[in-house]
């Protein structure tokens, strides 16, 4: 299958970007190099084409109701322009995908999916919604997105894009009108870094993405370095962190999961928080440099207790880390455990999974 | 535009191999260090071991993959580069003089079954 393409695809191929293959679309990996988009976004600014990402509106009379039913969260009487991290959970407790949930004004909830679960995701959010009194939106095609991220991120879209964004707190967003179109920007990102991100119509996120651009202030990231940026802050990915058979506690994102409320897949959920968890997502660093990728082996008492979901050598600290999920009895902090690269065993030890501190303005 | 070094031997996974005596040096292309990206670490075999042409003896990676070494050449491995794994970086702003390992060869002639500069400007298609 051909894979798709998000409006500023023309631009990332002028700017010389390596593309590839990512959640269904051909998306830019680089423009430079992954170290220095990284670094840009840690010290100043970067700009991320997310229009793969995958919007869908909810709204009706049932809809918080709805969104309660699907969602780990707990939306009930949510601030307007508040917004909610979670996930939707198969009845197993298993990971449909994970998603922020925006509450735009009453009865009215935008949510924002992974692009690789789209298909999933609009056909799950459908079927559940036949019992609710709900209309479901799916607005993929509509927006556009951009992430700009980094310290420096607010007084540039203030100043550059003329878009006022102090006010809005961590996790909030508002819309806007911009060249008479209602845009949305929200406190949001994926980098453990200030910063916004803007959704809106394709011809204004090509405005937005040229703007910035212009500035010279503003590097073009791609997404190898979202992944670098995000897996130092200890942030998931579907498909790493998070799958079909991965529930959240699991993952370590119990916070986010509201046993006080009822929704698909709170009883597997309850049930393991009271029976107590077989295996955990945790951090591990390793003494020597080679590097622990998705898929190595973690071994300690001379077996296999479990597999890396995600590793670099971190770009901000230099040292070779990794997410992993292992059997319970090696999940405390300080384990001694080593992982299998290639023909080598490389010992390491049990960390928490953050690796380099976030600098959310809150 | 990549460097090639007229001289060297190529193989078509983008090893050298620059034969001196009974001894080969090998190391990674220009080209294959940018296609690699920034080089983050370099996994060398230790010295006394055997290296067989079309065998991995190693992989160099990158921030976002790890790429198998594959020896052009077969023979004992008598050197490794130390100074690759404190700067593995200088894979990348010199390949050709920063080789990765040197082999004492058990068939020097073995090279001139590689490519030769020419024929791997062609196959690199620049």
């Amino acid at each position: 299958m051909e894979n798709k393409r998000t409006c500023l695809y023309d631009k990332h191929v002028a700017l010389g970007a390596l593309i590839s293959p990512f959640g269904g679309f051909d998306m830019p990996i680089q423009y430079s190099n992954i170290v220095d988009e990284h670094n840009a976004v840690r010290q100043a600014c970067g700009v991320f084409d997310v229009s793969h990402m995958g919007e869908v509106l909810v709204t009706g009379a049932e809809s918080e109701k709805f969104v309660n039913h699907i969602f780990t969260n707990d939306v009930t009487g949510a601030p307007d322009g508040k917004i909610y991290y979670g996930m939707m959970c198969h009845p197993s407790g298993g990971v449909v995908d994970d998603l922020l949930v925006y509450k735009m004004a009453p009865q009215r909830y935008f949510l924002v999916i992974n692009a690789s679960n789209i298909d999933k995701d609009v056909a799950w959010i459908m079927e559940h919604a036949k019992a609710f009194d709900v209309v479901v939106e799916h607005q993929s095609d509509k927006y556009g997105e951009v992430a700009v991220q980094g310290p420096k991120t607010e007084e540039i879209i203030e100043r550059v894009l003329g878009i006022p964004c102090k006010e809005l707190a961590f996790y909030t967003c508002k819309e806007l009108e911009y060249n008479g179109e209602t845009i949305i920007i929200s406190r949001t990102g994926y980098t453990g870094e200030d910063g916004f991100e803007l959704y809106g119509s394709h011809a204004f996120t090509n405005e937005v993405w040229d703007k910035l651009l212009a500035s010279g202030e503003v590097k073009p990231c791609g997404l190898g370095c979202r992944d670098t940026l995000r897996f130092e802050v200890g942030l998931p990915l579907y498909g790493d962190e998070l799958t079909d058979d991965i529930t959240p506690l699991e993952a370590g994102l119990g916070i986010f999961v509201k046993l006080e409320k009822d929704f698909i897949g709170k009883e597997a959920l309850a049930a393991q928080k009271s029976e107590g968890l077989k295996r955990k997502i945790v951090g591990i660093e390793l003494k020597d440099k080679a590097i622990p990728r998705h898929g190595y082996e973690v071994e300690a008492d001379g077996k296999v207790v479990g597999v890396v979901t995600t590793g670099y050598n971190s770009i901000s600290t230099g040292k070779s880390v990794c997410m992993a999920m292992v059997d319970i009895e090696y999940a405390k902090l300080d384990t001694e455990v080593a992982v299998r690269i290639r023909k080598k065993v490389f010992p390491g030890v049990v960390t928490k999974k953050r690796f380099y501190d976030k600098n959310y303005k809150k | 535009m990549s460097t090639i070094l007229e001289g060297l031997r190529y193989a078509e996974s983008h090893e050298y191999v620059k034969v001196e005596g009974e001894f080969g040096y090998v190391g990674i292309t220009d080209y294959a260090q940018h296609e690699l990206g920034n080089v983050v670490y370099v996994d060398m075999p230790d010295v006394d071991d055997e290296v067989t042409a079309g065998e991995d003896f190693g992989a160099v990676e990158s921030v976002k993959a790890a790429s198998d070494l594959i020896s052009p050449v077969s023979g004992v491995v008598v050197e490794v580069n130390e100074a690759l794994n404190d700067s593995p970086e200088l894979v990348n702003s010199d390949p050709y003089a920063n080789w990765i390992i040197k082999v004492k060869l058990s068939d020097p002639s073995e090279a001139d079954a590689l490519m030769d500069a020419a024929a791997y400007k062609a196959f690199i298609n620049e």
